[in-house]
């Protein structure tokens, strides 16, 4: 262990140590704020709602996105809602359950402190989107409605139709066109980061890439913020966005940002299976199918007749034959798990036996189809749309695929890397949601870290720095930086081999889902720590990236991105072999309880296991840092849904 | 189980805002169960390593909510199926043997960066313009002080509900932004939230906006292209709002004069 | 507004001919109103009401036609002498006339202004065919029915109120002028022809007023489009059998 793992928890009782906090770090006066740069990189819930609110507070903020507009980051694309402990319902929600249960959630790999604040804020996120008009869904009479999500037996979860990270999303974007306008925000859209500078080991700024015209400069700063998403494209094919990558955390990370728990991946059951090989991604059903659909594979193998050809007596609905007090409300990794199991025997239905039924046939014959229509009518236009398949008629088919990672770069109290002045926001960093993330709280992390945390606890910061100016960009620190990601790019250029960029990503995701994915056991994980270094050196040796680097070149955008994946993934199956327990969305195979549950092992890994960069050669170089986790208010069980 | 279709397709290719460009025919064959964009990932695979240009087209989620894709697609914005984004569309809506056109977003204020991918800052600058609710963060009251009738908050959310994918411009013969423009002014103009600042907000968005694009004739093409089916009813209310912000904010000035 | 440096495909493009906010708003408020497009078919909105409102009263009016000589002369002859005792003779149909050569010149300068913005809003036209769902024959042509209504216009004047265009014209004998001009079949299609058109013009321009007012509540908005398809209907069909009762032999 080499790195200083100090998370700087405040002290006192759980419930006070965020306003003790705000009480004790250094300020940044107003008449002050406008001498320092900061710079923020990501334009999604936590990167829009940043600098926004450091606009507002009067700071000279820069942001990046590599989109043509903030708008557009994938925080856009949450379904479900938000969570927040606002106890309208009067069914005995408080900010200590919803903290409660988001920490028992995350299978008691996260930390305490952060998850309470997390709690805390929440409810001022709501109040702050109410204000910003997003049009939550109301009630009759004019207040707020909730509704229930997986993994909480209250009624928490705002929501704006289906669309309610759409509309967080604009109102944050909203905010964040307002500052524009002030000009206290300078916009980089279709601007990419492609590195961190670092000048006496701290964060001054970044190297990026325009890709309008493929032009590489650097940006200078007091800060760094970096809310730059997950890494779930390193499968390739998963419910992120296309562009969603790693390259930003990647490259804190080789700069000397600790990446932590980059194993936990979270696999969202209901998802419609991919139709063939060219596939692009994979497209999310909510959740809420679950509450009416039953879930059900033929009980032999290989049964390719019709749905509706199989009789009663020869189905098997798994879940509840398993789990007879859930049912098909089992969370989320323990559904997902067990589609796999079913499809794995080979009792897996669709063209490609590659899925389960999600049948609704029962639910048709007792509430009838008008009710069914008003409760996922759009949910079965949009499945027709993409599958052509009637699910009025035929059972939906459904299997799980990667959602969302709960791993990222590690931070401290104050969302602060390991390098000091780089911060690392919303799904960027690993904080709050340990090993499994509860539907409805990605919104709420992402915003919390935006709107509340990073803009107060950057000033305990930047405090210090007042008086100085950022480092002149023509600093060795700099220019080094620029040379680097210029020689990067050059030589992916000059490779010209024979496949494209997708042809290695494919094959990298393959190699990841199949060892590193559902489950995950140590015979497949060695192999996967075989397979994934030859697969990057095929690609950095047979890669083809056509066009012009100094210009728009889409291929380049990914090939840039895809050659972190190809690293990152290494560090991910590491991580992953290394912790010899199952947790969450973490389930290893050699851990599991008799009845196949995950089996968390609490003496030996209840820490964050933080990794430090060493070396190209990853799997062998990365160097483990522990940071112990301790539970004072919450005791450790182990979950169970018999 | 899926069919194989063989497709003809006519795409634009255009290397840059100022050059000149032209469609390029393509053959291919793919299934009826690829999306429009997998079709066209396809097609770019099968260039590169033909050792020629990929296409460039703009796309990010894949599933019809960030708005970054859309085409033209045979004349029509998304193409052939009624709200639905490009990225949404299908190949099964299309036959065997069909020669397909696709083209860019064409107006003045969308200019061409490369090929099937327009500059579509101009709708960032409305938003900029006043398409907000000017509230500091913190500053906000508790969410349920204001009740909202539950069906205002239902139009709310109608017009809330535009991806900014620019289809609208694309369809009207006129070039004009005045759908988006109208669901994201009205979608605060409805609310009691947005009251403070709706008069400014209506003369400044429609002041920006007209700085790109042209005018509303009323031909309703816009919400026939619209992926979130929008309705032009928020263009009525828009219009109403304008004229009204034209008095009311006079009088806002000499009030400002007197006080 | 702030954006990046200079970034040609990242800044909103500038076009040419568009409107340009002036930071003062010290021009009177008629003026900074019609700066706008939305202003401007408001604009179009309110005067196309009350020419609309004038087509259905002359449409009106000349169904005296069918009460014969005696009473449609009066009643062309009283549109004289409105108010007369108090005003004098003509004044009012003189500010009506004026009021009306008003609109006619407001609602045309804005239609123009408004095509000329439009023709720049989108320089390079689709190269492929495009596909219009919404945007009917009557939408789509409402700049050509227009001017072809307005120099039918200037004709109807010409014909039946200065009478230079009529070699049979006889000053005071309104009745007599209509039979004799729509007596000429060709003039009588003419005519039949150019109200057609007006119809269609109308059938568009009748819902288009309200969305271009505001006039929008989801409870009645099925009822706008009936409005429209009725006013121009009816007054199409008035219009229309005008020439062709003189062609018959209905009126003589």
């Amino acid at each position: 262990m080499t790195l200083n793992l100090d998370a700087h928890i405040p002290e006192g009782p759980l419930a006070d140590k965020w306003t003790n906090h705000k009480f004790d770090l250094n300020l940044v006066a107003p008449n002050n704020r406008r001498k320092f740069e900061v710079i923020v990189v990501g334009t999604g819930l936590a990167g829009a709602g940043a600098a926004a609110t450091l606009g507002e507070l009067g700071y000279n903020v820069k942001v990046f996105t590599y989109h043509d507009s903030p708008r557009r980051a994938h925080s856009i694309a949450a379904q479900g809602g938000i969570n927040a402990a606002k106890n309208y319902r009067n069914d005995g929600d408080s900010i200590f359950r919803l903290f409660y249960d988001t920490i028992k959630g995350g299978d008691y790999r996260s930390r305490e402190a952060n998850v309470y604040r997390l709690a805390e804020v929440s409810n001022n996120i709501i109040d702050q989107a109410t204000a910003q008009g997003v049009p939550f869904a109301r009630e009759y009479g004019g207040g707020l409605d909730n509704r229930s999500f997986g993994g909480a037996q209250v009624s928490r979860t705002f929501y704006a139709r289906g669309q309610t990270g759409q509309q967080l999303l604009l109102g944050a974007y909203q905010a964040l066109a307002r500052q524009i306008h002030l000009g206290t925000v300078t916009l980089y859209n279709r601007t990419e980061m492609l590195d961190l500078v670092l000048h006496e080991g701290r964060a001054v700024g970044i190297t990026t890439r325009d890709l309008l015209n493929g032009e590489v400069s650097s940006h200078s700063g007091h800060a760094v913020l970096m809310a730059t998403g997950g890494y779930g494209n390193v499968y390739f094919l998963s419910t992120n966005a296309k562009a969603c990558n790693v390259t930003a955390t990647w490259r804190a990370h080789r700069k000397g940002a600790a990446f932590a728990n980059p194993s936990y991946t979270q696999i969202h059951p209901t998802c419609i299976p991919p139709a063939d090989e060219f596939q692009s991604k994979l497209t999310l059903m909510s959740e809420s199918l679950r509450n009416d659909g039953r879930i059900w594979v033929p009980d032999a193998e290989a049964d390719n007749r019709a749905a509706a050809d199989i009789p009663e007596d020869e189905r098997d609905y798994y879940l509840e034959r398993k789990y007879p007090s859930f049912g098909n409300l089992v969370p989320r990794d323990v559904a997902s798990r067990n589609a796999k199991t079913v499809v794995d025997e080979g009792r897996g239905i669709g063209p490609l036996n590659n899925g389960v039924y999600l049948d609704f046939g029962a639910a048709m014959e007792r509430f009838g189809v008008d009710t069914i229509q008003e409760r996922y009518g759009n949910l079965f236009d949009m499945y027709e749309r993409i599958t052509g398949e009637n699910p009025y008629e035929v059972p939906m088919r459904i299997y799980p695929a990667t959602h969302y990672t709960m791993g990222g770069l590690w931070v401290d109290y104050n969302l602060e890397t390991t390098v000091p002045g780089l911060f690392a926001l919303g799904e960027a960093n690993f904080s709050d949601h340990g090993a499994n993330r509860l539907g409805a709280s990605a919104l709420m992390q992402g915003l919390a870290d935006g709107y509340f945390v990073a803009p107060t606890t950057l000033a305990g910061y930047l405090a210090d720095w007042l008086g100085t100016d950022p480092v002149p960009i023509d600093d060795p620190a700099f220019t080094e930086s620029h040379t680097e990601t210029q020689d990067r790019i050059n030589r992916l250029m000059s490779i010209n081999g024979t496949h494209t960029v997708d042809h290695y990503h494919r094959e990298l995701g393959k190699v990841i889902w199949e060892d590193c994915g559902m489950s995950r056991n140590r015979a497949g994980l060695e192999r996967a720590l075989v397979e994934i270094p030859q697969i990057r050196e095929q690609f950095w040796t047979d890669v083809k990236v056509p066009g012009d680097p100094n210009g728009w070149n889409q291929s380049l955008e990914k090939a840039l991105r895809v050659a972190d994946f190809m690293e990152m993934a290494e560090l991910k199956v590491r991580d992953a072999l290394h912790r010899e327990e199952s947790c969450g969305g973490h389930f290893r195979e050699e851990h599991q309880t008799a009845e196949g549950e995950a089996q968390r092992d609490d003496e030996n890994f209840a820490y964050v296991a933080a990794w430090e960069y060493g070396g190209e050669d990853i799997q062998n170089d990365a160097v483990l840092n522990k940071e112990p986790l301790e539970f004072d208010n919450v005791s450790l069980t182990q979950r169970s849904y018999k | 189980m899926s069919n194989m279709l063989n497709l003809t397709l006519k795409v634009w290719r255009q290397d840059g805002p100022d050059t000149a460009g032209q469609f390029q025919t393509y053959k291919t064959t793919v299934a009826d169960d690829a999306s429009f964009l997998e079709m066209l990932d396809y097609v770019n695979e099968e260039l590169i390593e033909a050792d020629e240009i990929p296409i460039s087209f703009d796309h990010d989620c894949r599933e019809g909510i960030c708005g970054s894709c859309g085409v033209m697609i045979d004349g029509r914005a998304h193409g052939p199926q009624k709200g639905t984004a490009t990225c949404q569309l299908h190949m099964r809506q299309f036959s065997d043997g069909d020669t397909i056109e696709i083209e860019p977003w064409r107006a003045a204020g969308f200019p061409i960066i490369k090929d099937l991918v327009v500059n579509r800052a101009a709708f960032d600058r409305i938003i900029e313009s006043g398409g907000y609710i000017s509230v500091t963060t913190g500053a906000a009251e508790e969410a349920n002080a204001i009740p909202i009738p539950k069906h205002a908050a239902d139009a709310a959310m109608d017009a809330a509900a535009c991806i900014g994918c620019g289809a609208c411009v694309a369809a009207c013969p006129n070039s004009a932004a005045n759908l988006f423009t109208a669901a994201k002014m009205q979608q605060l103009n409805m609310l009691p939230q947005g009251q403070a600042e709706r008069y400014t907000r209506s003369n400044d968005m429609v002041e920006r906006m007209e700085q790109f694009f042209g005018s509303c004739t009323n031909y309703g093409e816009c919400q026939e292209a619209c992926p979130k089916e929008i309705t032009i009813d928020f263009i009525a209310m828009m219009n109403r709002d304008y004229v009204k912000s034209q008095l009311v904010n006079r009088r806002r000035l000499g009030e400002k004069k007197v006080g | 507004m702030t954006q990046a440096t200079e970034r040609p495909g990242a800044e909103a493009p500038k076009v040419k001919g568009h409107h340009n906010p002036s930071d003062a708003k010290a021009k009177p408020w008629p003026v900074e109103f019609m700066s706008t497009a939305v202003g401007k078919k408001w604009i179009m909105a309110i005067s196309g009401i009350a020419l609309m409102g004038f087509v259905f009263a002359h449409m009106f009016g000349n169904l005296k036609i069918y009460l014969g000589p005696t009473d449609y002369n009066d009643y062309a002859h009283s549109l004289r002498t409105l108010l007369h005792p108090i005003f004098p003779n003509g004044f009012l149909l003189w500010l009506m006339r004026l009021g009306l050569i008003a609109m006619f010149l407001i609602h045309i300068g804005s239609a123009i202004s408004l095509t000329r913005m439009n023709q720049t809003s989108r320089p390079v036209k689709y190269q492929s065919q495009r596909r219009y769902l919404a945007a009917d024959f009557a939408a789509r042509t409402m700049r050509w029915t227009g001017w072809i209504v307005f120099f039918y216009l200037i004709y109807h004047l010409a014909d039946l109120t200065w009478g230079w265009a009529n070699p049979d014209f006889v000053y005071g004998d309104a009745y007599g002028n209509v039979v004799a001009s729509f007596e000429r079949w060709y003039i009588a299609l003419f005519y039949i022809v150019a109200n057609l058109l007006l119809g269609i013009h109308l059938y568009h321009g009748g819902w288009s007023i309200f969305q271009s007012l505001g006039v929008n509540s989801p409870r009645y908005n099925g009822i706008r489009r009936g409005f429209a398809v009725t006013f121009a209907v009816i007054v199409t069909i008035a219009n229309v059998s005008f020439p062709l009762a003189v062609q018959f032999g209905i009126v003589s």
